[in-house]
């Protein structure tokens, strides 16, 4: 594994290849083209040319509306005069903040119960992969509902069990709905977090908790001392990847709240598609959606910094 | 196993306890919604509501099932999420070969590409590709969800075939090499069988996430004989448009369209959680 920092790097570079490695090298780049190639065209490509949209003022309701250039303008106008935005912005945060959270709190107690070994294994498994198995949009459908602010259970159930004193209008009400959402994002996406939660587990030698009952360790302390900090980074990559998913989210409040009442469950991708595709604003759109991406890349590098070690580079190690 | 000390009576109970509680979380929401399919139309509207179906009554199903433009969605989807598998998988298994056994130049940049085609919001694209497919007149045609959908897919191919393509043993290559096989009948011939098992986990997974994605198929498709199963269930307004929101008929088109997943999870439950953690554990 420790190949390259071996050699000093010029050296290797100046070295000449043998044959065998050109081949090699050959044989992949092109095993590994056709992969690159698709990547390039509907992913970067596309990206190249969202940006170029975003530099022009284009509107699509009228045929043959010419095209403004704007430069940066769409970009100046987000920044400095879009309340929407702003709404949209802090509307995914509450769900990035209290959403993530409330999943590593249930997921970590998922996975620390999925870790024993006890007998119906199987019976959670398929228990806990059945809401990650669900398309989103169906799962909105489910809890639509189930929060009917007069036929839906939740409401007889909270009544049942003496939590509310009359109905409450779940996804109608600007206070509630936006909790209500986060309630079926939590309910979907702890599953996930769970599975990978307790693979990290497992990859935790049996040999430190033996060590450390022989030391008397309490279950409290075993859990902050060995469990925490070796899962520590499958927490990080997990997380990182449910923090993208909350700024992809759009599909949910689409389907069960419409992203209202109002704008109160509008997210950045919600916002971002009406401007596209209602407005049919492609220029000002583009100019979001590429805000977006720039948000989730920041977050990304945040994030694999936090890892220590790049993503990518821990290939290196098993190479 | 993290630890599999014997448990204190009350420690053992309070796990089973805790068990009940997990599936019940997971299953409950499901369970309503089997529930509101299979009441009758007007016991939906009882408040307060009834947490059984008294008397079952079919109607809803009979309704959805028969309806020519939710098999059409379901046909679609089918259609569309295997394509998108197969073409995936083989782009994927090359690439990952790539990366898992051999060494070249540029494999960091490969595996940045793909990281960072993982992480990309759907939305930042959105509007180019529409423009695309419109001049290319692919709107209301499946090669606008394949195209993406393999792309959006390839990541997590590839990441989950390279973590299995590592764990076979390279031994058996090197004795292909000894015995004169080429690279090409050593991929096909040696690494092809052996990694049956994970292609066919990572078939899975590709052909859930392709069934489940929205964004696209909502945008590249208008004509309501070209939707896709969660767009129609999201659109979903009943037989009849006129009369009130049919909650019956939405909850057995939910249920109908997640079958094919359901059926998929209890078969292959072991694998696709094996699939699904070995990319990100170990990547």
């Amino acid at each position: 594994m420790n190949a390259v920092p071996a050699h000093p790097p010029v050296r290797q570079a100046i070295r000449r290849l043998s044959t065998q490695e050109v081949l090699e090298a050959r044989f992949a780049l092109v095993l590994v083209l056709p992969a690159v190639f698709a990547i390039f065209l509907v992913a970067f490509y596309p990206l190249g040319h969202a940006f170029w949209l975003s530099l022009w003022k284009i509107n699509l309701r009228f045929a043959n509306t010419p095209w403004v250039f704007l430069g940066l303008g769409n970009y100046f106008d987000i920044l400095t005069d879009d309340a929407r935005w702003l709404n949209a912005l802090r509307v995914t945060s509450t769900i990035a903040l209290t959403s993530l959270t409330a999943e590593f709190i249930l997921g970590m107690i998922f996975a620390l119960v999925m870790n024993q070994a006890f007998r119906g294994r199987g019976l959670v498994r398929v228990a806990i992969l059945v809401p990650w198995a669900l398309t989103t949009v169906v799962s909105a459908r489910m809890w639509q509902v189930i929060y009917h602010a007069t036929y839906g259970v939740f409401n007889r159930l909270l009544y049942d069990l003496g939590i509310i004193e009359a109905y409450k209008p779940w996804i109608i009400s600007p206070f509630f709905t936006i909790w209500a959402m986060i309630g079926a994002d939590v309910w979907k996406t702890t599953p996930f977090v769970a599975l990978l939660l307790t693979a990290g587990m497992q990859m935790i030698p049996a040999e430190l908790y033996e060590a450390a009952a022989i030391d008397g360790a309490t279950a409290w302390d075993r859990f902050w001392r060995i469990t925490f900090p070796l899962i520590r980074p499958t927490l990080l990559v997990a997380l990182l990847f449910r923090m993208i998913d909350v700024f992809r989210m759009l599909d949910l409040p689409i389907v069960l709240t419409g992203g209202g009442p109002g704008q109160a469950t509008e997210t950045l991708s919600l916002y971002t598609y009406r401007v596209i595709f209602t407005d049919l604003k492609f220029g000002a759109g583009s100019a979001l959606a590429v805000t977006t991406f720039l948000i989730i890349l920041c977050t990304a590098f945040v994030f694999i910094r936090m890892l220590g070690a790049p993503v990518a580079g821990s290939e290196a190690e098993e190479r | 196993m993290g630890s599999s000390r014997r448990l204190r009576p009350i420690q053992l109970v309070m796990m089973q306890l805790l068990i009940a509680v997990i599936i019940i979380w997971c299953l409950a929401p499901f369970y309503w919604t089997v529930v509101t399919s299979l009441k009758q139309a007007n016991a939906i509207f009882y408040n307060p509501t009834t947490y059984l179906p008294n008397p079952v009554d079919m109607t809803s199903w009979r309704i959805v099932v028969t309806l020519p433009r939710f098999q059409g969605a379901l046909i679609n989807s089918t259609i569309i999420a295997s394509s998108v598998t197969v073409v995936s998988l083989s782009l994927g298994s090359l690439c990952a070969y790539a990366i898992a056994r051999l060494r070249f130049p540029g494999k960091n940049i490969v595996l940045a590409l793909v990281l960072a085609v993982s992480m990309f919001p759907g939305i930042a694209i959105i509007s180019p590709l529409y423009l695309q497919f419109r001049d290319w007149d692919l709107i209301n045609n499946k090669l606008a969800l394949i195209l993406p959908g393999v792309t959006f897919t390839l990541p997590v191919c590839i990441w989950t075939l390279t973590a299995f393509f590592r764990d076979l043993p390279r031994e058996l290559e090197e004795a292909a090499y000894v015995d004169g096989a080429s690279r090409i009948q050593t991929f096909t011939q040696v690494i092809g069988p052996l990694a049956a098992p994970g292609v066919f986990t990572t078939a899975i997974l590709l052909f859930i996430a392709s069934w489940n994605e929205f964004l696209f198929a909502r945008t590249f498709m208008s004509k309501v004989e070209q939707l896709t199963a969660p767009v129609a269930v999201a659109q979903f307004e009943g037989s009849d448009i006129a009369a009130a929101t049919p909650w019956g008929e939405i909850s057995a088109a939910a249920i109908a369209t997640t079958i094919p997943l359901v059926i998929l999870v209890l078969i292959f439950q072991r694998r696709i959680v094996a699939g699904l953690t070995a990319g990100a554990v170990k990547g």
